[in-house]
């Protein structure tokens, strides 16, 4: 049983392979002259320069946590190239112009973006590797005032909301990670929508991370003013190495008064193999604001990959009768690590919030889920219910579960559920007497128990999640 | 029912298994005809649930010994959900919980799956739907069962109802029911032994495992056989239920070793 057991997991990832595209790579190390140069080479005004060597002095001063329940060797973050952004053969105004190499990788990815856009009516920003390559459906989004660019470009178009929200929602020092990204960013998405606008897509960025040893830092900003909504899909993949990757994005979300915004991420960078080797260190912080009154913040990730993921999507839920949403699938597998929950934070009054979260654990892998739900005093009554459920496969992993729990008005209520349960041969074999051999089982027990999170995903991300989930753990149970 | 000249289905010979590395089954002859209703009856620890997990293929089980012939082919050659496939059910004693799976999804894939193997045709969701309504109203089920997840929060009544469905939908050739009669008020055990003997004919046959003979006033078996220490001590016919009821099973272990001292 448990070599059986062992097999379902082993499975080569699919996407392992590297894009032969000249590069331009800045040389290694950090220190202001990297920052200067990231900045001189995206001919970057002067406030965004003071933003960067601002956030490089911060993080000069600060240590990296060591509070997460990962293991990894300490990171030389000299020996990281910070900026590579590949050389286009020309200058692009379609994307039949794109380097057709790119384009083959992303077929290779199983995502045609340029088909898929106009088969899902979805708009497709292209981050592939640092700089944005190609962006779609942008004109007609800008028909009614959606914004949807690389923030490069934005901070070129339109540096007045770009320096009026970014690093409001997660400041410069906020963390170390956090830090170091607003120092080193290359590029990323920027989102805005405009009073009453309902976004009439979702919106999608597909990232990649293509050259070896290059840091990669995105920056994401989105921001919905009154009585706006969007939908917007991350999906990741990133091609096998065996050198460690680092990858530390910031994601800041900003919603005004009645405004909505859902962010669904399927992220399936490359995990290292089966014996840990190689694999991203996803070290993610990710933070929406509820500024306004009965805005809505809400995150739906599937974390599939990575070797160590460190990432906490959070609410800050400010305006009266915001709404915060967390609903999440980690897995893991092999010799993956993720500590990996979420933070609500409630200041408004009647403000409310739900965080659903999935751990599966098999290999030797090890899943947190960490969790904070700190009600203020100004958060009269203020409600949160949280439900943490952990599948264990296998004997060899584990789950924990660390919620944290501050309440400062009497007047809150917090729930507070969890469970562990494990993929037994009991379960296999009721399957199996019924004709069902084990990896469907397995398939239809996973998504069973996801179940709850895959129905907060858009419909064609569902499918993908539920496929991803399959090959991800096929052959850790039999 | 015994039929003259009916086949042969199952054929245990010798049949000796362990787990845990502590034998359990100690040398099991049986023979099951297409047609007939076998009752295998002995107190706790006896060994008859054993009997039905072995035959069935749960790998918590070891066959150390003897050998079994199913249809005419070796059961052991072929893996849990291949026995299902050709034909061999079991009716669980707890019927195993699946939180999130919908139970209409899980009985189709495997009335799918059986349908398959046999070179039938095989039903889409909404087809399947109204096959499987029918199947429920033999059992008395509430069309509900089909929204909720598989066995999830039922009660004992209802779980079992839903093991007599999807036998109903598989159509076995043998139908091993592992005590399918415990925890079951008089109107489910009612309504559940209808369906089974609905489902009964000369082309298939059952085993019932059971401890007490309340059971068999419902499903008449034509064999009755009591286990003791993992072995069949002693077969008879419906009448022997009967005489087990009213004078215990310690009668037939007394009996055995009086006969054996003789």
């Amino acid at each position: 049983m448990s070599a059986v057991l062992q097999n379902l997991v082993n499975q080569p990832y699919k996407h392992g392979f590297v894009t032969d595209i000249e590069s331009d790579i800045a040389p290694r190390g950090l220190s202001e002259d990297t920052i200067k140069l990231i900045s001189a080479k995206k001919d970057e005004p002067e406030w965004l320069l003071e933003f960067r060597l601002k956030a490089y002095q911060q993080w000069l001063k600060m240590e990296e946590p060591k509070w997460p329940n990962v293991k990894y060797p300490k990171i030389d973050f000299q020996a990281i190239s910070y900026y590579s952004a590949p050389k286009p053969k020309k200058k692009l105004s379609s994307m039949d112009e794109v380097d057709p190499e790119l384009l083959r990788t992303f077929e290779k990815l199983g995502v045609p973006m340029h088909e898929r856009a106009a088969l899902a009516g979805v708009a497709v920003d292209v981050i592939f590797d640092s700089v944005s390559v190609a962006t779609t459906y942008k004109q007609k989004l800008a028909e009614v005032g959606i914004i949807f660019c690389s923030i490069s470009e934005a901070v070129h178009m339109h540096p007045e909301l770009v320096k009026q929200y970014l690093g409001t929602v997660v400041p410069v020092g906020d963390n170390y990670y956090a830090a170091l990204n607003s120092a080193v960013f290359t590029d990323g998405t920027f989102c805005f929508l405009p009073k009453g606008v309902k976004c009439p897509m979702d919106l999608s960025t597909y990232f990649r991370i293509n050259t070896e040893e290059s840091g990669q830092f995105e920056r994401t900003l989105i921001i919905a003013e009154e009585g706006a909504s969007v939908s917007y899909l991350e999906g990741c993949t990133a091609p096998k190495f065996d050198t460690n990757q680092l990858h530390a994005a910031v994601v800041e979300l900003v919603a005004l008064d009645n405004a909505d915004i859902k962010y669904s991420t399927v992220q399936n960078w490359y995990a290292g193999d089966e014996n840990g080797l190689g694999g991203i260190y996803n070290f993610v912080t990710k933070r929406g604001l509820a500024k306004g009154v009965n805005s809505r913040i809400s995150w739906t990730q599937v974390e599939t990959g990575s070797a160590i993921t460190w990432k906490y999507p959070s609410c800050v839920l400010q305006g009266d009768n915001s709404v915060g949403e967390f609903y999440s699938v980690a897995v893991t597998n092999n010799y993956q690590q993720a500590d990996t929950g979420t933070k609500m934070v409630h200041l408004g009054k009647n403000t409310r919030s739900t965080i659903v979260s999935k751990g599966i654990s098999a290999g030797h892998s090890n899943n947190s889920y960490r969790g904070l739900v700190r009600i203020a005093p100004t958060a009269a009554g203020a409600r949160n219910y949280s439900q943490c459920d952990s599948m264990l496969i296998g004997g060899e992993c584990s789950a924990n579960t660390f919620p944290y729990i501050q309440v400062r008005n009497h007047t809150a209520k917090v729930e507070h559920e969890a469970s562990t349960s494990k993929i037994g041969e009991d379960q296999l074999f009721y399957f199996a007497q019924r004709g069902i051999g084990n990896e469907e089982a397995v398939s239809m027990i996973i998504n069973g128990f996801c179940k709850d999170v895959f129905q907060q995903l858009p419909m064609e991300f569902a499918v993908e999640a539920t496929k991803l989930l399959g090959f991800k753990l096929e052959g850790s149970v039999g | 029912m015994i039929y003259q000249d009916s086949k042969t289905l199952l054929e245990v010979r010798g049949l000796r298994a362990t787990v845990n590395g502590i034998e359990i089954l100690k040398g099991i002859d049986l023979t099951v005809r297409s047609g007939e209703i076998h009752a295998i009856m002995g107190t706790n620890g006896s060994g008859k649930s054993t009997l039905a997990k072995v035959l069935a293929g749960h790998n918590a089980y070891k066959v150390t010994g003897g050998s079994v012939t199913f249809e005419g082919g070796n059961l052991f050659d072929l893996e849990p959900e291949e026995r299902a496939r050709a034909g061999l059910f079991l009716a669980f004693q707890y019927p195993i919980e699946i939180p999130g799976v919908a139970n209409s999804h899980f009985l189709r894939l495997a009335y799918n799956t059986v349908q398959a193997q046999r070179g039938k045709e095989e039903l889409d969701p909404l087809e399947f739907e109204d096959f499987v309504r029918e199947k429920m109203k033999l059992l008395e089920m509430n069309p509900d069962f089909l929204d909720r997840g598989v066995n999830e929060g039922f009660s004992g009544g209802e779980k079992k109802r839903n093991e007599i469905l999807q036998m109903a939908l598989l159509e076995p050739r043998l139908a091993i029911l592992d005590e399918t009669d415990s925890g079951l008020d008089i109107d489910a055990l009612k309504s559940v032994t209808n369906g089974v003997n609905q489902l009964t004919n000369k082309d298939n046959a059952t085993i019932l495992v059971t401890h007490y003979q309340r059971l068999l006033n419902y499903i008449v078996p034509d064999y009755v056989h009591v286990m003791e220490s993992g072995r069949i001590i002693k077969t008879g016919g419906k009448e022997l239920a009967l005489e087990l009821e009213t004078r215990g099973y310690d009668w037939v272990s007394v009996e055995q070793r009086t006969a054996a001292r003789v």
